[in-house]
């Protein structure tokens, strides 16, 4: 058993194209070896490519289990269900204009906006054969496209979820927007059961002059799976883009998230929470790429690390030539609930511009055994006081999201996390 | 019914720092503890809590009957044991209000939950009586709170969580006259017959607004001398050089 090549019925021939040629890339890139700087104190043969099959559509049993699990926020704009790669439930309130579609109806009715934009940026951090996978074989996910001027309040969500063992999933993100328009997403990627598996996502978050976009990520796989998350952000003038990633699940995760600053005034915020547990690694590249001048990225990282588990994070700011008056930071937090877990961090500035401001910094600490004994001095236990100390730890970041509602929803989700520990 | 610790010995690694304290503390008293810098008295108050750093070497301390050497230090608190620290630590990211919600819901037995109307309530009302304005419910544990602020959160925590016996480390350093007035008013309005008191302090001041009723000098790891309030009246005019040697020899 193995992973083949799909070939969605009634797509653009551009799209045919790219997906055969981007299966012949993957299958003659090699797997990335321990040696590739991308992947260091990481290894990329943690996806077990060989055990992945394509995902069939799931029993109507599971369909069911997977909609009743469905739950996150209690408004949205618009609604999504994957099940196997097949969408299962959908509904839409969003105003007239907005096209919030499947990615397979997508090709059909908006082919010439995922022609333009659709995985047209090249994967510098080290997936590129991941990503060729996900070009040859997606068909699931969303395209999200709101036009000028229009303002989502309530956010678009989406649930992804792989049924049965060793399924493999390629949900697809493409968010574009017009000049101030302002839209947000949640991408839920879990396994409906204790299983093997991967998810392999890739976003395109296309932010045009003045519009807001926030991107918010639950990862929740299970434990014998892996996830792969590759993220694109272009910011242009003014735009505001956020790309938060709740990293809860899969005993090895990736995320790969780049942010070009391609316009004078924008902003990106790229902000992630993970607690692994058990013997979980959780692997973080980003880059900033900051091409216009007068722009600002600001990316913080926190990671929560239990029991034996580790974390690696790699993270690059480029301040292009021209690019000056750049704001650029960078900071990576670790928390270490355990003598044996280990937080790799690996930060790196290159700037090429003038009137640069930038910062990179990388902690790591265990819980502090004052802050414990004084809220152990109160009477609570050893376990909700380190519980304490770790969501007051995460809080800056959650709150960097911005929206009442899902930060209420991505806090909901760490509680979940946290009743598995003992 | 008392708190009682009996020949007690407590040292860190490489040094005894108490050295067989003997105190009785019954509740509806108030004891206040004076002592020179360096003398234990944090250390007594620290040790009662059962932090990790100091190991009892010998002597017990029993909490109305419960041998307190045994319990965990949150097991303590549970119990009915408070102690207002001299140098309170900051929580970063946790509120005030989350944090004492979480320490009373601790008390309540196993999948109940603080009713969010009566605490809100509770807390405001405890809060105005220590005139703190409403935005300590908000910020961070301690956080860029002032040195005086840090105190006053220290009281609001027993006003809130309204122990058994509650012992006060310099609860008055860093406070201004007025500050100290309301802090102290607070304390009183928690005297009761069932709860006793045990206030370390410096400065006969605080205890012109927490009236003592016992008064015990501590030197060297040991209470070396106890009296009624006029002893620390004594103690401000004229320090604690003529104590020695005759009543540490005593003592010991
Ligand atoms: N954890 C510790 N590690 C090292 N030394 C300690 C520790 N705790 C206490 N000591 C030492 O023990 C002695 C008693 O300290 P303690 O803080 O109990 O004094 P104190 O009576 O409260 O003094 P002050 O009036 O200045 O507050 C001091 O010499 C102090 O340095
Ligand atoms: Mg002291």
């Amino acid at each position: 058993m193995s992973l083949s090549p799909v070939s969605l019925s009634a797509s653009p021939s551009w799209f045919q194209s790219r997906a055969t040629s981007a299966w012949s890339e993957f299958q003659s890139l090699p797997v990335p070896g321990i040696k590739d700087e991308h992947w260091r104190y990481s290894n990329a043969k943690r996806i077990e490519l060989d055990t992945l099959i394509n995902a069939t559509p799931a029993p109507a049993t599971d369909v069911q289990r997977a909609i009743d699990g469905s739950k996150g926020l209690a408004k949205t704009a618009a609604r999504f269900v994957f099940v196997n790669e097949v969408l299962v439930e959908s509904s839409s309130d969003a105003p007239a204009g907005v096209v919030c579609v499947s990615f397979e109806e997508a090709l059909k009715s908006h082919g010439d906006v995922l022609q333009q934009h659709f995985m047209k940026r090249e994967m510098e951090l080290g997936s590129a054969k991941f990503a060729a996978l996900h070009l040859a074989l997606v068909r699931s996910g969303t395209v999200i496209i709101v036009p000028k001027g229009v303002k989502l309040d309530a956010p678009i969500e989406v649930f992804h979820w792989a049924a049965g063992a060793n399924v493999a999933i390629f949900p697809h993100t493409l968010i574009v927007t017009g000049d101030h328009a302002e839209v947000v997403v949640v991408d839920h990627y879990r396994s409906l059961d204790d299983t093997p598996g991967l998810s392999c996502a890739v976003a395109d978050l296309i932010g045009s002059p003045g519009s807001h976009v926030t991107y918010v990520v639950c990862q929740e796989m299970s434990d014998h799976a892996q996830a792969m998350h590759l993220s694109s952000t272009s910011a242009g003038k003014d735009a505001q883009m956020k790309n938060f990633q709740l990293q809860l699940g899969a005993d090895f995760s990736r995320s790969e998230s780049v942010s070009d600053l391609v316009g004078a005034g924008a902003r990106s915020d790229m902000l992630s929470v993970s607690m692994p547990l058990g013997e979980q690694i959780v692997d973080q590249r980003t880059l900033q790429k900051h091409k216009a001048a007068h722009a600002t990225s600001d990316l913080l990282y926190k990671n929560a690390l239990y029991d034996q588990t580790r974390t690696v994070f790699s993270g690059l700011i480029i301040v292009d030539e021209g690019a000056h008056y750049t704001d650029a930071y960078q900071t990576n937090r670790n928390l270490l609930n355990s003598k044996e877990a280990e937080a790799n961090s690996m930060p790196g500035l290159e700037i090429n511009a003038d009137q640069v401001k930038c910062s990179h910094g990388a902690t790591s600490a265990p819980v502090s055994e004052d802050e414990l004994f004084y809220l152990k001095a109160r009477g609570i236990s050893d376990g909700e006081a380190r519980k304490l100390i770790v969501l007051g730890f995460i809080e800056d970041t959650v709150t960097r999201i911005g929206h009442a509602e899902v930060e209420a929803m991505v806090c909901e989700r760490i509680e979940e996390k946290f009743a598995r520990i003992s | 019914m008392s708190l009682q610790i009996k020949d007690l010995h407590a040292k860190i690694p490489d040094r005894e720092i108490l050295k067989g304290l003997t105190l009785t503390i019954e509740p509806g008293k108030v004891h206040a503890i004076m002592g020179p810098n360096g003398s234990g008295k944090s250390t007594l108050s620290k040790v009662l809590c059962g932090h990790e750093d100091y190991e009892v070497t010998g002597g017990e301390v029993t909490m109305d009957g419960q041998n307190l050497l045994e319990l965990s230090v949150d097991a303590r608190a549970r119990a009915g044991l408070f102690l207002a620290f001299q140098y309170p630590h900051e929580i970063p990211g946790v509120t005030n209000a989350n944090f004492i919600r979480a320490a009373k819901k601790a008390r309540l037995p196993e999948g109940e939950d603080i009713d969010a109307i009566a605490f809100y309530r509770q807390l405001y009302a405890r809060m105005d009586q220590l005139e703190m304005d409403r935005s300590f419910t908000s910020r961070s544990v301690n956080e860029g709170f002032s040195g005086g602020e840090k105190k006053r959160n220290e009281i609001l925590q027993l006003m809130m969580l309204e122990p058994r016996y509650a012992v006060l480390d310099e609860t008055d350093s860093g406070l201004d006259i007025d500050a100290l007035k309301i802090c102290a008013r607070g304390v009183n309005a928690m005297r009761s017959e069932d709860r006793g008191f045990l206030v370390i302090t410096h400065y006969q001041r605080l205890l012109d607004y927490i009236k003592p009723d016992i008064v015990h000098v501590m030197m060297e790891g040991r209470i070396v001398m106890t009296g009624g309030p006029e002893l620390a009246l004594e103690l401000e005019a004229k320090g604690y050089d003529w104590i020695q040697p005759e009543a540490l020899a005593a003592a010991a």
